[in-house]
């Protein structure tokens, strides 16, 4: 077999190597002076785009009431089975409410799902993406955890309606 | 030998030593940092003020490191090996003569641990020792990558320290001495070596490069090779024994940037204008500063190579160091010679 080698004819210049070798440090020495990149991260935190899916989160109404009404939907869908619903009845005119609601932590893979399916738009992906602890219960959270004032989430929850009416348009 | 010459002798003995692996200790953060500046980052910046408790930091995490010596490894080489590759290194600071001589008790007190007449030849000798520590490294621990990795080392020192000796004969040729001390006096009398256009420059330039290849370090690091060797020669050795190779490459470089500046860059002397300072103590001192100002750039230099440079292929280092550096420096050495013999240098 006949090879045919691609090799880039080097001038005299290259082939003395040495101007070569000042020319590559020469920038390596403007690069030190160049503005650095690295984010200081404990001081200086990212700050995540809306798009992000982060930690999912139970929505509290502003009466202090959970929106969710315990469908069960979110508990069917999650592919990693992370969320655990108990639903009980309530006086209120949505009937059902969580009496128990868990989501580990160590499981769920942020994929969004259960954010997708959710029909009262009761859960929902958060920006919080530290989740490390050091022991297995603690990443385990209950319904006092997840719930979150509706406030804090209003822009993830308007970012979704605004997605999903393009998707079913 | 008067009292006050014996304890000063152990003051500079102490001193004087104690600076290698202080000096090692500062390299290891400064080859973090310049790493870093290149690559458009901060470094270290997180133990102590500018992270310069790093050093410390890695020596504490080196000890606290599990010492392991891999089965069928022979445990007397692969022991003494670190040591070899440390020890010879170090002493080769003995030679180097930091400053000028002061007075001391009406004699001159050289700023040199051993002021010895044949200085530049300890050094050739300590540092033809430095690839054994290397080599056994790399054989005792019963690995390929480290076997391969050790011959590499062995092969490339060899080659490369007949043109580095070649380089410093000129030198001595020229300064008609193998004293440092003098070496570096007759420079501050004449001029620097590396302004002996063309021989003194030419020596340099080959001494340069061979003091990467000595001390292993990039573009010519083929004995640790991470690419293709895993770690090369210190593929085996975790904890204190790994740090004590990583001493001995810095000490290496330390010691070589020291030579350097000894041998090229008139050492202490900078155009007579230290010379003409008549305090002998203010003199040192601000000779000492002159050279540890040289001895720095030189270790800049190093680093910033390293963070330049892509690895040599092995055969394109032993033709670098067989066919191109070695015939150089003997033709330089012969032309020195010519030059002396007819009078143009002198
Ligand atoms: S984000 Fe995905 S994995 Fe996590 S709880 Fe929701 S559906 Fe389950
Ligand atoms: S899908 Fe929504 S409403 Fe249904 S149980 Fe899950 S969070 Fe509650």
């Amino acid at each position: 077999m006949k090879v045919r080698r691609m090799e880039k004819r080097l001038s005299l210049m290259e082939k003395l190597a040495i101007p070569e070798i000042l020319k590559g440090l020469s920038i390596t020495f403007r690069n030190m002076f160049r503005p650095k990149v690295t984010r200081q991260y404990p001081e200086e935190r990212y700050e995540a785009p809306i798009a992000l899916k982060g930690q999912p989160l139970l929505v509290e109404n502003e009466d202090g009431t959970p929106r969710c009404v315990a469908c069960s939907m979110c508990e069917v869908v999650c592919p990693a089975m992370a969320i655990t619903i108990k639903a009980e009845e309530t006086e209120r005119y949505i009937e059902r409410e969580p009496e128990e609601f868990s989501i580990d932590m160590l499981r769920c893979i942020l994929c969004g799902l259960c954010e997708e399916v959710c029909p009262k738009e009761a859960i929902i992906m958060s920006d919080r993406y530290e989740l490390a602890n050091f022991t297995r219960e603690s990443l385990v959270f209950h319904k006092d955890r997840l719930m979150t004032p509706i406030k804090e989430l209003e822009g993830r929850i308007r970012f979704t309606k605004e997605k999903f009416d393009k998707w079913h348009r | 030998m008067t009292t006050a010459f014996l304890i000063a002798t152990i003051i500079k003995v102490l001193v004087l030593f104690h600076m290698v692996p202080i000096m090692v200790s500062l390299l290891t953060l400064a080859e973090r940092k310049v790493s870093a500046w290149i690559q458009f980052r901060y470094g270290p910046n997180r133990v102590g003020p500018w992270g310069l408790f790093q050093p410390i930091a890695d020596g504490l995490k080196f000890f606290f490191k599990e010492e392991l010596v891999p089965e069928g490894a022979n445990p007397f080489l692969f022991r003494i090996a670190p040591a070899l590759a440390a020890g010879p290194a170090m002493m080769t600071v003995a030679v180097i003569p930091f400053t000028f001589p002061i007075l001391i008790d009406g004699q001159p007190f050289s700023m040199a641990i051993a002021d010895i007449n044949i200085g530049v030849l300890f050094f050739i000798a300590m540092s033809g020792l430095g690839v054994y520590g290397i080599l056994l490294g790399g054989w005792g621990s019963n690995n390929k990558w480290s076997l391969l990795g050790g011959l590499r080392a062995s092969a490339q020192m060899i080659s490369y320290e007949l043109s580095m000796m070649m380089s410093v004969i000129t030198v001595v040729m020229l300064t008609g001495t193998m004293n440092l001390g003098e070496i570096f006096s007759f420079q501050g009398e004449h001029t620097w070596i590396l302004f002996f256009f063309p021989v003194g420059t030419i020596a340099f330039v080959i001494f340069l490069i061979a003091a990467f290849a000595e001390t292993n370090r990039l573009p010519f690091d083929l004995a640790e090779c991470e690419t293709e060797l895993v770690g090369g020669f210190h593929t085996e050795y975790s904890s204190m024994k790994f740090a004590l190779f990583f001493m001995g490459e810095y000490s290496a470089m330390f010691t070589m940037s020291c030579l350097l500046a000894t041998f090229f860059l008139g050492g202490p002397t900078f155009f007579g204008l230290i010379e003409s300072i008549d305090s002998l103590w203010l003199r040192a001192l601000i000779g000492f500063l002159v050279f540890a100002a040289k001895v720095g750039l030189f270790l800049f230099f190093y680093i910033w190579v390293r963070w330049t440079l892509p690895r040599f292929r092995w055969d394109q280092l032993m033709h670098l160091g067989w066919k191109i550096l070695l015939p150089i420096s003997i033709l330089n050495l012969m032309a020195t010679g010519i030059l002396i013999a007819t009078g143009v240098l002198s």
